[in-house]
């Protein structure tokens, strides 16, 4: 018999706009294809996660543009059509809305349209989500919108791992992908391998918590709240599993249908709007593969349809908070 | 009394620019000649399909405008690349796309150039460079400006050409495009062609100030305006600008004014427009321009040239009705590679 000693792989600690800012670097390094347009991303980009950028690679490939968001999409789109492979960073989520023609009708619509002559092999990167008082205009998350369109690959990592791992196969990728940057969880560290940095599928959640009592399915920014609930939880007496989708198109339904089958009970937590959230869609799969005399529970906790204010005594009103999260589960398990 | 300035019908059309022609070798001429007259008898096949019930949804033709296409395209090469807009069919046929595949799909059928999910508004032909027509109007602008960025960070010596309408220029896109050009230095040539209409709308009652030309000077790109019916005279315009863009002078533009014989679509029959405007749109011929000065010029194989090209087209037009509707399983292909989902 022979014993294999199996070194434990080296790893750093981060932050998760360091990691991004890791996975892009070493994407442009690799490939000289590669190249970043969008506001001031020569200086590091608004959040920094182009730092040094400019120094290394030139102003030809970190590209900082005027605030022309329809343009900034669409030459990228442009560029990818010639067979260079752009990262369009969109600074903050909610500016993408100056840009949906061309999101919408044409990238995610050109491969198709044209009878597969095209490939638009680029990478949206959109730092979403609720952030320190930013109100209506900055802080929105919509992604439901665009798992609803046909023709991309919907991200949206919690994690440092994910934000590197994911980064890298986003920029591999010849599909459009919308990558969602959880950007109130930029300065929130984790650890990663070192070195040359792995892609990660899309289409596969994570299991942060296993729990036989109730599955809680999550993803982006909320996710430390989550695991944050499932330790009071499971204080009380409730054994929650968590699973952090991280890609929201191609979505893990086999992994969510395992879990579901054991706890019988499903609670997905999003901080988006629950009205026609994604979590809606993935409560009426789960009833429709499973059965619904096969589910004790299943439900959504989102936010309520409001804008999002800009008073901390209001936006804290409607944030999805760790106690609701703890309640909605605790309601589900004991009804 | 002030001369009108809506050209009279005078039943004989006015040729070519002269002063072109002395630049223009014989062969070239029939080129841009045959260039238009297969772009016409495309459309005029095409309409008549549509009329037939042949070619479903919406067809917006070009007739009247082929000197634009004609006379950029023959500038080009094909590692060049062109983005069309709605009213595409003349960008695609003079930038080299396959009067075939174009006819297969505006039929719908299996070989077409989307294999039936584009349409007559969304034809493409990536192998010669025509990077598709579009149902957006100015959707093409920022396309063509990052097309140019992309061929330059690629050291490619290809540049990129623009045609868009006159309604185009009153959308962002083309503030932002044409600025975008001009700061980055970009090998494009931006093509308005002006038919004065946006859609059913006279473009100048709708919009303020002296104009396009204008409007690109303001933002950096220079350019020539030119009569877009008088073939040769794009030509010279489009060689005179692509020699700046192609020496590294950036971005450029050409006004090209010309005149759109129909409605907006294949179901407007256009009794909203002045009569007089059509009749004497229709004496400016683009066509007819450039034959009477081939005519003088000796040539006497024009109606040769024309009745091949009605033969090609109605051979297509037979070809395509001929043709297999594309597998119905086909509609759930090439929508993206990972998270596809599968016929069912």
């Amino acid at each position: 018999m022979t014993s294999k000693i199996t070194a434990k792989p080296a790893t750093i600690e981060t932050t998760l706009n360091e990691a991004g800012r890791l996975a892009a670097l070493q994407e442009m390094r690799r490939d000289p294809r590669v190249w970043v347009l969008g506001e001031d991303v020569a200086r590091g980009g608004l959040w920094g996660q182009y730092k040094g950028f400019l120094e290394e690679f030139g102003p030809e490939r970190v590209v900082s543009t005027p605030i022309s968001e329809s343009t900034i999409m669409g030459a990228g789109l442009g560029a990818a059509l010639v067979g260079t492979r752009p990262i369009i960073e969109m600074r903050i989520f909610d500016f993408v809305m100056c840009a949906m023609d061309e999101l919408v009708n044409q990238i995610a619509k050109i491969r198709y349209m044209f009878g597969g002559q095209a490939r638009p092999a680029v990478v949206v990167r959109m730092p979403h989500g609720m952030w320190r008082n930013s109100a209506a205009q900055h802080s929105q998350m919509l992604e439901s919108w665009f798992v609803h369109l046909p023709g991309v690959i919907v991200v949206a990592p919690s994690s440092v791992e994910d934000e590197a791992g994911l980064l890298v196969s986003a920029i591999r990728s010849d599909d459009p992908v919308l990558f969602f940057d959880p950007k109130d969880l930029w300065p929130a560290t984790g650890t990663m391998t070192a070195g040359e940095i792995a892609p990660i599928p899309f289409g596969r959640a994570r299991t942060l918590r296993e729990g036989r009592d109730l599955t809680i399915v999550t993803w982006s920014a909320i996710v430390p709240k989550v695991i944050e609930a499932g330790v009071t939880l499971a204080q009380s007496g409730v054994d929650a599993e968590i699973l952090d989708l991280r890609t929201l198109w191609p979505w893990d339904e086999a992994a969510v249908l395992a879990s579901v089958r054991k706890t019988k009970r499903l609670l997905v937590v999003h901080e988006a709007v629950e009205v026609g959230g994604f979590g809606a869609e993935i409560v009426a799969r789960v009833i429709d593969q499973l059965g619904p005399a096969n589910i004790l529970v299943a439900k959504r906790l989102g936010a309520p349809r409001l804008p999002i204010p800009f008073s901390p005594a209001l936006e804290n009103q409607i944030r999805v908070t760790t106690d609701k999260i703890v309640a909605a589960a605790k309601a589900a398990v004991m009804g | 009394m002030a001369k009108s300035a809506r050209p009279k019908p005078t039943g004989k059309p006015e040729p070519a620019t002269p002063a072109a022609t002395g630049g223009h070798n014989l062969a070239r001429l029939h080129d841009l000649y045959r260039t238009m007259v297969r772009i016409r008898a495309f459309e005029e096949a095409a309409l008549d399909a549509h009329k037939a019930g042949d070619i479903p949804g919406p067809l917006h033709v070009s007739i009247g405008q082929e000197g634009v296409a004609a006379g950029v395209c023959v500038n080009l090469s094909r590692e060049d690349r062109i983005t069309s807009n709605h009213r595409g069919h003349g960008h695609a046929l003079a930038k080299g796309a396959g009067a075939d595949r174009m006819f297969l799909e505006l039929f719908g059928r299996e070989g077409g150039y989307c294999g039936g999910k584009g349409g007559s508004m969304h034809i493409a032909d990536f192998s010669v460079g025509m990077l598709g027509a579009n149902g957006v109007v100015s959707g093409g602008i920022p396309i063509a400006v990052g097309a140019a960025q992309g061929l330059k960070l690629l050291r490619s010596k290809a540049i990129a050409v623009c045609f868009f309408g006159d309604g185009a220029t009153n959308r962002g896109p083309f503030l932002e495009g044409l600025n975008w050009a001009a700061l980055y230095n970009l090998p494009v040539l931006f093509v308005c062609e002006d038919n004065g209409v946006a859609a059913f709308t006279a473009t100048q009652t709708v919009t303020a100030g002296p104009g396009v030309m204008a409007r690109a000077a303001s933002l950096g790109v220079p350019g020539l305006s030119i009569d877009g019916n008088d073939v040769l005279a794009v030509d010279a315009a489009t060689a005179d600008l692509l020699a700046a863009i192609r020496a590294g002078g950036g971005p450029r533009i050409l006004h090209a004014k010309t005149y759109r014989w129909t409605g907006h679509t294949s179901t407007d029959a256009a009794a909203w427009r002045d009569p007089q405007d059509v009749a004497a749109g229709k004496a400016n011929c683009p066509i007819a321009r450039l034959a009477a000065v081939l005519a003088e010029r000796g040539a006497k194989d024009l109606t040769a040239i024309a009745a091949a090209a009605t033969t090609e087209m109605a051979s297509h037009r037979a070809a395509a009705k001929a043709a297999p509707w594309p597998q119905p399983s086909t509609a759930f292909d090439d929508v993206q590679d990972v998270g596809a989902v599968r016929f069912s």
